[in-house]
């Protein structure tokens, strides 16, 4: 029998402390956290094996391939956020192997839309040239312009959307 | 002080990575439902917390700035993209509602034992992927720029920074009792017992009417 859970933490320590790690990033490394990035060496990594001489022709995949393209501080970065997520979970008796999704749904379809989500996200991502972390998150910190023009977009997309998208979670 | 120290290795990204996903953890946003909840008002801690961790270290960054510790302009500053930043923003906002994570919270609902987010971090690679098949095509409208590399409200504005950060924390602070208030009214903030109990695990069948009348034999 599994423990029950302990509560997620008060949003407003939660948010503190998010904002206490992202300074400490800054001041660290010059620059702020990222998740997309690694995605994108992953592709690329991906590429290189499976269809070698696209992946060395892309234009857009060739400057990753230089070197090794997963050897970055944005991998690395990822293995701890799978660790730390990990962990915590762990601790809190919040690890659960499993599909989450609304009581409407099928797992199958969850699965389905979830795929879907990631292909629109990882290409949006690309186009942004970072995503909720890197610029949303990160930018605004940093007061970039960017930062809230990419979050005012992603509000304003996920409010509409969430018209059409209540069957799923709701 | 020599400050940022500009460490980008093995260590530094392990040990950011673990905090930072620590973090994201405890805060829920492994949690798909959870994510959601904040565009049907029902749970706002996306907000909360995000608006929170902008402002904690923004006020960070303009204090080190003016005690001297860190040079002006010595951390990355992300670029405007004409088309690229707002329709990058729109996609990511799109795929949230349908797959349920942005790329960070994905590692984490991984983390924390979701197949879901394993699945949709496959779909991040295949359109990493398919934007680079792209590339060629788009990247003369998706590279353009608008303003200034690296360009800043306080440049934009002509306000200092404090001022800018100020005025967020106004925002952050009505619409924290916006969407307390909303939550309530919604029956919201989802939490942890809710959102676990409520997952489908693999190795447990769901309950059907028949399993809840075989009774022990007593």
């Amino acid at each position: 029998m599994e423990a029950r859970p302990r509560p997620f933490w008060p949003p407003f320590a939660a948010g503190v402390a998010l904002g206490l790690v992202l300074l400490f990033s800054f001041i660290i490394t010059g620059h702020g956290l990222g998740a997309s990035g690694f995605f994108a060496r992953l592709a690329a990594w991906l590429s290189s094996l499976l269809a070698a001489d696209w992946a060395q022709q892309n234009s857009y995949l060739a400057p990753y391939l230089r070197g090794n393209p997963l050897g970055a501080w944005i991998s690395w970065e990822i293995v701890g956020v799978i660790l730390g997520g990990f962990l915590g979970a762990a601790a809190a008796g919040r690890f659960r192997l499993g599909i989450e999704h609304g009581p409407r749904i099928s797992s199958g379809s969850r699965l389905g839309f979830a795929l879907l989500g990631g292909v629109l996200t990882g290409f949006g991502a690309r186009l942004a040239q970072g995503c909720t972390s890197g610029i949303g998150l990160s930018g605004s910190a940093a007061l970039a312009v960017a930062g809230f023009v990419f979050l005012a977009g992603f509000f304003l997309a996920g409010f509409i959307t969430s018209a059409f998208t209540r069957r799923l979670w709701q | 002080m020599n400050l940022p120290l500009y460490d980008n290795g093995l260590l530094s990204g392990l040990l950011i990575g673990l905090l930072f996903g620590y973090v994201l953890e405890g805060a829920g946003f492994g949690s798909p439902r959870r994510l959601t909840g904040q565009f049907f008002l029902k749970d706002w801690s996306v907000f909360k917390v995000m608006f929170t961790a902008v402002i904690v270290a923004a006020f960070g960054l303009w204090l080190f700035e003016t005690l001297g510790w860190i040079a002006p302009r010595s951390y990355f500053v992300p670029t405007l993209l004409l088309y690229g930043t707002i329709g990058g923003g729109l996609l990511i906002g799109v795929g949230f509602m349908l797959g349920g994570y942005c790329p960070g919270t994905s590692a984490v609902g991984f983390a924390s034992g979701r197949m879901d987010a394993l699945v949709f971090m496959i779909g991040m690679v295949a359109g990493s992927a398919l934007f680079a098949a792209m590339f060629d095509d788009i990247r003369a409208w998706a590279l353009e720029t608008a303003g200034p590399s690296g360009w800043t409200l306080p440049q934009l504005t002509g306000l200092p920074a404090l001022v800018i950060i100020f005025v967020l924390t106004v925002i952050a602070f009505l619409g924290w009792k916006l969407g307390t208030a909303l939550e309530r009214r919604f029956g919201g903030p989802y939490t942890a017992e809710q959102v676990l109990s409520e997952m489908t695990e693999p190795e447990r069948k769901p309950e059907t009417a028949v399993d809840q009348r075989i009774q022990p034999a007593e």
